[in-house]
C-alpha cells in the first residue's frame, strides 16, 4: 500500500472551496486580497482560484468588513452561497453588528422566510507573535448568538469536510481557522468529504477520563493519550469539530461512561465554551461523576507579544495532562 | 417591466392613492396606541409619503427594497398587503414573519420586501449583496435601500456606498432626509450641507441627487432615473429625498427638540394636503372621489385590524423554530 497523500490545513481550506465552487455555481468568495491578483489571499487559501473560476465568483473587496458581511448576507438572501474570508478573527468585530443582529436572526425574526446560507472564513490563535489585536479566539462569542453554527477543524481532513459542509448549510456559519498549524500535515480525505455540523466526534475510546477539545489543542490530546495508554491510564477524546450547535449527547455519553471529564481549549478560561461543556456535564452526568470536572485554557489575558510571554499566556500541553492526572488522584 | 416610464396625472394619481394607503395605515395604528388598543415600538413615517409613493411606483414586484424600523410607508409602497402589517404589528401569526418580527422587523419575500432592520445604517450593505447578487445572475433586479440622514453618519454608509460604486452595483440609495437624526437636528449631526454631496467621493460610478421628495413631480422622475440607471447596469445613485418629519422619532416622543413654529408650518405643508390640491387641479380626481379613496382605505385598516385581532398568536413552540434550518 502506498503512503497516503499528505496535505496542509491551508491545502485543506483550498481543496474544500475548490470542490464546493466545482460542485455549486451559487457558491461565491468574497474578501480582501481574496484575488490571484493580490496573491491569492494574505494566507494563500484562495490562491488559484481565481483563474478557475473567474473574478465575478473570487471576489476581492475593499477593506470593508461590514460591506463584506453585509454583502454576504444580500447576496444569500437572492440565492447565492456567498464565501466570505475575514482576514484575522479580530477584525470580525467590526462587523458584529451584520453577523449578531443580521446573519444571525434574520431567518427567525421573518418567520422562516430569509435564511442566511453563508460562511464566514476566519484565521485567529496565539503563538505567532501577532499580539493583542490579531490572535484572539472569539468563538464563544458567536457560540453565544442563537442561530450561528461555529466550526473549528482539528486535522485537514476534517478541516476540508467541515468547511464543505458549512457552506452547504443553510445556516450562517463562522469557520475557524487556525493560524499556528497552517502549515501541520495531515492525511488528505478523499474527493469531496464531507462532516455533518452539530456531530462532536469521539476520537478516541476510553474508559478512565473524557478529554473534550477543539482545534489546535487536539494535536496535543492525542499525543498525551497516546502516551498516558501506555501508563495504563484509559483516555477518551471528543473533538466538538462544531462548538455550536454543542452536541450535549455525545459529551454526556461520554462522561457517564467514564465518571471524568476535562475540557481544553486555546481561548481565554473565563466565560467560554469550557464553561458551557462543564455546566451541560453537571447538568445531564451529575450522578456519574467521579471527581469534578476541570478546565484548561489560556490566560484571562491579552495575549502579549514576547514571545516568553505569549507562551506563559497559552494553555500548555503539561496543563492538559496535569488536569488529567487530578481527575484521577483518589480523594 | 410594468411601472410608468412618465410622469403623468395618472401617475400622480397613483402616488396620491398610494400616500393616503400609508397615511390612512399610519393614522390608524397611531390610534389604536393612543386608544391603548395596541403596544409597539412605533416610528411613524408620517409627511415621508409621497418618497415612498414615488419609489413603488418606479420599481417591479421582482425588485428588492431593504428598509428601517420607520418603514410602513416603503412596505405599503412596495406593494405589502396591509392586513400582513397589521397582522405582525398585533404579533399574530397571520402576519408577515408569523408575529416573530415586530414593527423593525418586517420582511416579505413576495413583495420584495427583504429586509427591515432596526439598527440605523445596517440595510445598505445587505442591498449591496443583494444587487450584487442581481449583477452575478443578471436577474435585471434592482434593489432600494431606504434609510434616514442620520445613518449616513454610520461607517456602514460609507462602506457599502463604496462597494457599490466599485463593483458598479444595481443600488439607489435613497435617503429620506426629514431633518432630524432621531431627535439631532440634521445641522447638529451631519457636517455637509447635502447628502447627496456626499456621492462625490465615490467617484463617476455614483451619482447624488438631491430634490423635494415631497413633490410628486421631482421625487417620480429622480427616483425614474435613478431605478433606470441601476437597471441598464450604470451604477447606483445615491439619491436625497429632502422632506419632514412629522412626527417624533418615535410615537410618543413629545419632540421637545422640534421648535414649534417649524412643526407648525410643516404641517401647514403636509404633502397630503398640498399633493391633494394638485391632484385635483390636475383634473385627474375630484375632490369627492379622493374622500372616496380616503374612506375606502379606513375601511380596508379596519378590516386589517378585525383581522388581525381574529388570528391566533404563534404557537408557543415558535418560539424556537426557525432559529437554525432543517439538518
Amino acid at each position: 500500500m502506498s503512503d497516503p497523500k499528505m496535505i496542509t490545513f491551508t491545502q485543506a481550506y483550498t481543496q474544500a472551496l475548490d470542490e464546493a465552487m466545482a460542485a455549486d455555481p451559487t457558491v461565491v468568495l468574497l474578501g480582501e486580497d481574496i484575488g490571484d491578483k493580490e496573491g491569492g489571499g494574505v494566507f494563500k487559501v484562495t490562491a488559484g482560484l481565481t483563474q478557475k473560476y473567474g473574478a465575478e465568483r473570487v471576489r476581492t473587496t475593499p477593506i470593508s468588513e461590514q460591506a463584506i458581511i453585509g454583502a454576504a448576507i444580500g447576496a444569500s438572501l437572492a440565492g447565492m452561497r456567498p464565501v466570505a474570508e475575514i482576514m484575522f478573527m479580530n477584525f470580525i468585530t467590526v462587523a458584529m453588528d451584520q453577523v449578531v443582529n443580521h446573519a444571525a436572526k434574520l431567518r427567525f425574526m421573518s418567520g422562516g422566510q430569509t435564511p442566511v446560507p453563508i460562511t464566514i472564513r476566519t484565521r485567529t490563535g496565539a503563538g505567532t507573535g501577532n499580539g493583542g489585536q490579531h490572535s484572539d479566539m472569539l468563538e464563544a462569542w458567536f457560540a453565544h448568538v442563537p442561530g450561528m453554527k461555529v466550526v473549528i477543524p482539528s486535522s485537514p481532513a476534517d478541516a476540508v469536510g467541515l468547511l464543505r459542509a458549512c457552506i452547504e448549510d443553510d445556516d450562517p456559519c463562522l469557520f475557524i481557522e487556525d493560524g499556528v498549524t497552517r502549515i501541520v500535515k495531515g492525511e488528505a480525505p478523499p474527493a469531496n468529504h464531507k462532516i455533518p455540523l452539530g456531530k462532536a466526534h469521539v476520537e478516541r475510546e476510553g474508559s478512565d477520563v473524557t478529554v473534550i477539545s477543539y482545534g489546535r489543542p487536539m494535536q496535543d490530546i492525542r499525543k498525551i493519550a497516546a502516551a498516558l495508554a501506555e501508563e495504563g491510564i484509559s483516555v477518551e477524546v471528543i473533538d466538538l469539530r462544531t462548538i455550536s450547535p454543542l452536541d450535549t449527547d455525545t459529551i454526556v455519553n461520554s462522561v457517564k461512561k467514564t465518571g471524568r471529564a476535562v475540557v481544553a481549549h486555546e481561548a481565554v478560561r473565563s466565560f467560554g465554551v469550557g464553561a458551557e461543556v462543564v455546566a451541560r456535564i453537571q447538568e445531564f452526568a451529575f450522578d456519574s461523576l467521579k471527581s469534578p470536572v476541570l478546565r484548561v485554557a489560556s490566560k484571562d489575558a491579552t495575549v502579549p507579544f514576547a514571545r516568553t510571554l505569549e507562551l506563559e499566556f497559552l494553555y500548555k500541553g503539561s496543563d492538559i495532562e496535569a488536569a488529567i492526572r487530578k481527575t484521577l488522584e483518589e480523594k | 417591466m410594468t411601472s410608468p416610464k412618465a410622469y403623468s396625472p395618472e401617475v400622480l394619481l397613483n402616488i396620491y392613492r398610494t400616500a393616503l394607503k400609508i397615511r390612512s395605515v399610519d393614522s390608524g395604528v397611531r390610534g389604536l396606541i393612543r386608544s391603548g388598543n395596541l403596544m409597539l415600538a412605533m416610528h411613524p413615517p408620517t409627511g415621508q409619503e409621497i418618497i415612498a409613493a414615488c419609489m413603488g411606483e418606479c420599481l417591479e414586484q421582482t425588485d428588492y427594497l431593504v428598509t428601517i424600523y420607520r418603514g410602513l410607508h416603503d412596505q405599503i409602497a412596495k406593494g405589502m398587503p396591509v392586513k400582513k402589517i397589521v397582522a405582525e404589528y398585533h404579533g399574530r401569526v397571520t402576519g408577515a414573519c408569523k408575529g416573530k418580527g415586530g414593527p423593525m422587523h418586517i420582511t416579505h419575500r413576495e413583495s420584495g420586501v427583504m429586509v427591515t432592520t432596526g439598527v440605523v445604517g445596517s440595510g445598505m450593505p445587505i442591498a449591496t449583496g443583494l444587487g450584487w447578487a442581481s449583477q452575478l445572475k443578471g436577474d435585471n433586479r434592482v434593489t432600494v435601500t431606504c434609510f434616514g440622514d442620520g445613518a449616513t453618519n454610520i461607517g456602514a454608509f460609507h462602506e457599502a456606498m463604496n462597494l457599490a460604486a466599485v463593483w458598479k452595483l444595481p443600488v439607489v440609495f435613497l435617503c429620506q432626509n426629514n431633518q432630524y437624526a432621531e431627535c439631532t437636528t440634521y445641522e447638529d449631526a451631519t457636517a455637509s450641507k447635502t447628502i447627496a454631496e456626499r456621492a462625490l467621493a465615490y467617484g463617476e460610478n455614483m451619482v447624488g441627487v438631491s430634490v423635494d421628495g415631497n413633490d410628486p413631480e421631482s421625487m417620480f422622475n429622480a427616483m425614474r432615473k435613478a431605478v433606470d440607471r441601476a437597471r441598464a447596469g450604470k451604477g447606483p445613485t445615491l439619491l436625497e429625498a429632502k422632506t419632514f418629519r412629522l412626527s417624533g422619532h418615535y410615537f410618543g416622543d413629545p419632540s421637545p427638540y422640534i421648535p414649534k413654529e417649524q412643526m407648525a408650518e410643516a404641517f401647514a405643508n403636509d404633502p397630503i394636503v398640498k399633493v391633494r390640491e394638485q391632484v385635483i387641479n390636475s383634473g385627474i380626481a375630484t375632490a369627492d372621489e379622493l374622500d372616496a379613496i380616503v374612506t375606502q382605505f379606513e375601511k380596508e385598516f379596519e378590516e386589517a385590524v378585525e383581522f388581525a385581532k381574529n388570528s391566533p398568536f404563534p404557537e408557543l413552540s415558535e418560539v424556537t423554530t426557525d432559529m437554525y434550518g432543517v439538518a
